[in-house]
């Protein structure tokens, strides 16, 4: 997986393995250290949570290892933690992902919890009622914390009455409505074969995983019925939207439209958005709005592939008294790289970060069973792993002036502030 | 300078790391924040490189880099492809002796560095009580004061500060090379004689001067009541010995005591507190055995509704009360243990923690062999080190933290 590109492929280490019940995954073997991880994803994820009821792809993710089987909660947290092993579930914006890191000596027991906790969850009243009121907690302190409110804020203009504008997280008021039946419900629509996806890197060979794979995954239904989500593109492009807080900081979030990941003008968008606000310490919103005028601590841009409405977006927060600036900054930088688009010396250097930095990826097995998930999600092949960075260093300078003005075009931005800025209005969309 | 190398050949890339003995824990007195406004100006350009230009190299070949302060040390590293470490050493060798100041790069990083506090404290009330936690914690040693400092010392700190402390504290008797990857031990050695064997040696090492915490006497207490509280907290900081200042075997034993009390799901504050009194949503406790001084475990709940947070510290008192009654058993004692040796295990898989370990063991005063050994340590202890342990927990070393919702502000 590991050695250079150049010198050896990263495809052909990565196997194959298809199990006799018909699950397939992706396997890099490797005993360096006597570890496994296993990462997979189902599709759907929060943008699958019923309308009134956001948070119910995180409860469910949640409860899995809240009891299974014949072990109660208690007891199944204490089988993981007398092994040592990491298991835990996750409802991101598009997808339901599992996440698992065994000791090699425990994979056995590690693989056999694991299937207990996706087959027969047991979604017992005690735990259920537990963790509700822990993700409460977590949504009451995000209620009152600048970062997740300009999120929140942005996310409701940008997608109104779409999946989209709820947090995966869940929202105050609709994770209390949440029942059993719907946690039932929901696993029996999302965690299905057909969508599927499994990558797993480590000590571990291919018969022994594909056994494992039957046990964990065969057991589930064939076809997931996930709800169809719409199509939106970011709306309110043009709007600025302030939310009165007591802090001594403006929270800033603006972005507009993005690229589709499989979409053709994707990597050199990926080299402009690098270009823009991608690099730490190189790009030209650092330079503008952190290095030259101190304006603030962290400013950024980043292509964000949702599903059903890819974007671009960014972020930073300044002294209330000169988020006036820091905004016109910001703005400025977007209209300056669609008129002029990046410079030769600029493309270069951006591309040869995104080539060489690709290789930090695969340093550990977690990282690499992650990127091997993503890339099967994405629609990619193996081939891609050596396929990538040649992609990259095609992009001419004509590629990334096209694609800087299709991907900022208008520069309209939807912006949200959080806290008391000075000289900054409410502004409706244009 | 002292040399680690940890060699991972399973990515052709390395981790490469310069830290140096002095962290906020030695900005001078009135000059709080010096070592992480420094660490922000390390950032600035040299006599022989110009500002950015280290910044743009490592960007052009495909690295990543940072920089932390903490307490005790201050650290620098890159991630490269292997065949980049040796112009990696090249730039850190120079900016160990060769930082370039002037009042222009100075001005705007100093506001950068007030905004990364506004960022992480101003708005923060939770952030807010951790200060006046420590500050009340440590009466008189400096881990009382913030890293990034206080708003009102950063606000006056200027490039003659940062100079005379760089002068000080970036010398090669104080710093210690680590570096993680696909490399041997015989390559890093050329390498560095190349770089920063070439600069001059200071003939010894700064010395840190750290005032000795007294022995506490009162139990303190902390409330900060804020409009912007929704989820009100419980935390109570003890101060105990660190890895350096224990005796044998002690930061060990209070490791596994932590991990019983508040490691996850299946430790006794959760069972108690959360799944059979059904008093907080959460709970768990902390030690935090790096430092160079004595140092701090930390307990914590968080109040289910309608429950007090005076409440919740009876709660939390009869857990620990029930733990110095019945101590603990062998079984409590081997699950904490093979969960803390198995992290071990999990660090290996990753190149970059296994160098922050050594960095921090060794910018501490610890040693090579300190690291190796800790799994054996850490399964060497008896329910008797815990029960042991457990008698540092006690109220007078402690200061309670209520975090509050302020009803009449809301």
């Amino acid at each position: 997986m590991n050695a250079p590109a150049q010198a050896v492929s990263r495809a052909e280490r990565v196997q194959h393995v298809v199990s006799p019940g018909g699950i397939s995954a992706w396997l890099v073997e490797d005993y360096a250290v006597p570890l496994v991880a296993m990462e997979f994803s189902f599709a759907g994820g929060a943008a699958q949570d019923p309308k009134g009821k956001a948070g119910s792809g995180a409860l469910l993710a949640a409860l899995l290892d809240e009891g299974a089987g014949e072990l109660p909660a208690e007891a199944f947290h204490r089988a993981l933690d007398d092994h040592a092993i990491r298991l835990s579930f996750s409802a991101e914006r598009d997808e339901f992902y599992g996440h698992l890191q065994t000791l090699a000596r425990h994979s056995d027991k590690a693989f056999e919890l694991m299937a207990l906790a996706l087959n027969a969850p047991r979604f017992d009243a005690e735990p259920l009622e537990r963790v509700r009121r822990q993700l409460n907690a977590v949504l009451k302190r995000e209620s009152r914390d600048p970062d997740s409110m300009a999120a929140q804020a942005w996310r409701r203009a940008a997608w109104p009455n779409h999946p989209y504008a709820r947090s995966s997280r869940g929202e105050l008021g609709e994770i209390e409505s949440v029942t059993r039946d719907d946690l039932v419900a929901l696993r029996g629509k999302m965690l299905a074969r057909d969508t599927l996806k499994v990558a797993a890197v480590g000590a571990i060979d291919a018969p022994t995983l594909a056994r494992h794979l039957d046990a964990l995954f065969a057991g589930l239904p064939e076809k997931a019925a996930l709800a169809p989500v719409p199509h939106i593109d970011v709306q309110a492009l043009g709007r600025r939207i302030v939310v009165d807080y007591d802090v001594p900081q403006a929270n800033i979030r603006f972005g507009r439209p993005g690229i589709a990941r499989r979409d053709p003008d994707y990597i050199p968008a990926m080299v402009v958005n690098h270009i823009l606000g991608g690099g730490a310490f190189t790009s030209r919103l650092w330079q503008e709005v952190r290095e030259k005028r101190g304006l603030t601590y962290s400013v950024y841009s980043s292509l964000a592939t949702a599903d059903h409405s890819p974007c671009f977006i960014g972020s930073t927060s300044t002294k209330n008294e000169r988020a006036a600036e820091s905004l016109s900054v910001i703005e400025a930088e977007f209209v300056r790289l669609a008129a002029e688009g990046p410079t030769a010396d600029e493309l270069e250097k951006a591309k040869k970060y995104i080539v060489g930095s690709y290789a930090l990826r695969f340093d550990t097995s977690t990282k690499i069973a992650g990127h091997l998930l993503q890339l099967q999600r994405e629609g990619f092949g193996a081939d891609y792993l050596d396929r990538r960075n040649s992609e990259v260093e095609a992009v001419t300078l004509e590629d990334a002036r096209r694609v800087a003005k299709r991907l900022i075009g208008d520069a309209k931005l939807l912006v949200a502030i959080v806290g008391r800025p000075e000289g900054v209005s409410e502004q409706s969309a244009a | 300078m002292d040399v680690v190398v940890i060699p991972d050949h399973r990515a052709p890339v390395v981790t490469h790391m310069v830290w140096y003995r002095n962290g906020s824990a030695d900005d001078p007195r009135g000059k709080s924040g010096i070592a992480h406004f420094l660490e922000h100006l390390m950032f600035k350009g040299t006599q022989n490189h110009q500002q950015g230009e280290f910044s743009h190299l490592v960007s052009e070949l495909g690295g990543q880099e940072n920089a932390f302060t903490s307490y005790d040390f201050t650290a620098y590293f890159q991630r490269v492809a292997r065949e980049h470490l040796g112009v990696m050493m090249e730039f850190e060798a120079d900016r160990m002796t060769g930082l370039n100041l002037t009042d222009e790069v100075v001005a705007p990083e100093r506001e950068v560095v007030m905004e990364e506090r506004r960022m992480r404290t101003e708005a923060d009330p939770a952030a807010q009580l951790d200060e006046a936690l420590n500050a009340a914690l440590f009466t008189h040693h400096s881990y009382g004061v913030p890293i990034i400092g206080w708003g009102h010392e950063i606000e006056t700190l200027d490039r003659n500060d940062a100079l005379a402390y760089y002068r000080r504290f970036y010398t090669p008797e104080n710093a210690i090379l680590v570096v993680a990857g696909d490399i041997e031990t015989p390559e890093v050695e050329i390498l560095a004689r190349q770089t920063y064997g070439k600069i001059p040696a200071r003939g010894e090492a700064p010395v840190r001067h750290r005032p000795r915490e007294p022995e506490p006497r009162a139990e303190r207490i902390v409330k900060l009541a804020d409009a912007k509280v929704e989820q009100p907290q419980f935390e109570r900081i003890y101060l105990v010995p660190s890895a350096r200042t224990a005796e044998k075997g002690e930061a060990e034993a209070l490791d596994v005591l932590a991990h019983h009390l508040g490691g996850g799901q299946t430790s006794l504050l959760f069972r108690r507190l959360v799944l059979e009194r059904k008093i907080a949503v959460s709970a768990g406790a902390y030690y935090y055995a790096d430092a160079v001084d004595e140092s701090r475990f930390y307990v914590y709940a968080l109040p289910a509704e309608g429950v007090s947070l005076d409440e919740l510290e009876r709660g939390l008192d009869d857990v620990l009360d029930e733990l110095r009654r019945d101590g603990v058993s062998r079984e409590d004692v081997d699950r904490a243990a093979t969960r803390l040796v198995a992290d071990a295990v999990y660090a290996q898989d990753n190149q970059t923690s296994l160098a922050r370990w050594f960095g921090a063991a060794l910018a501490n005063g610890g040693t090579v062999e300190d690291v190796l050994g800790w799994s054996a340590r850490i399964e060497a202890v008896t329910v008797d080190d815990v029960a042991k342990a457990v008698k540092w927990l006690q109220k007078r070393r402690a200061v309670s933290g209520f975090l509050l919702k302020d009803e009449a502000a809301a």
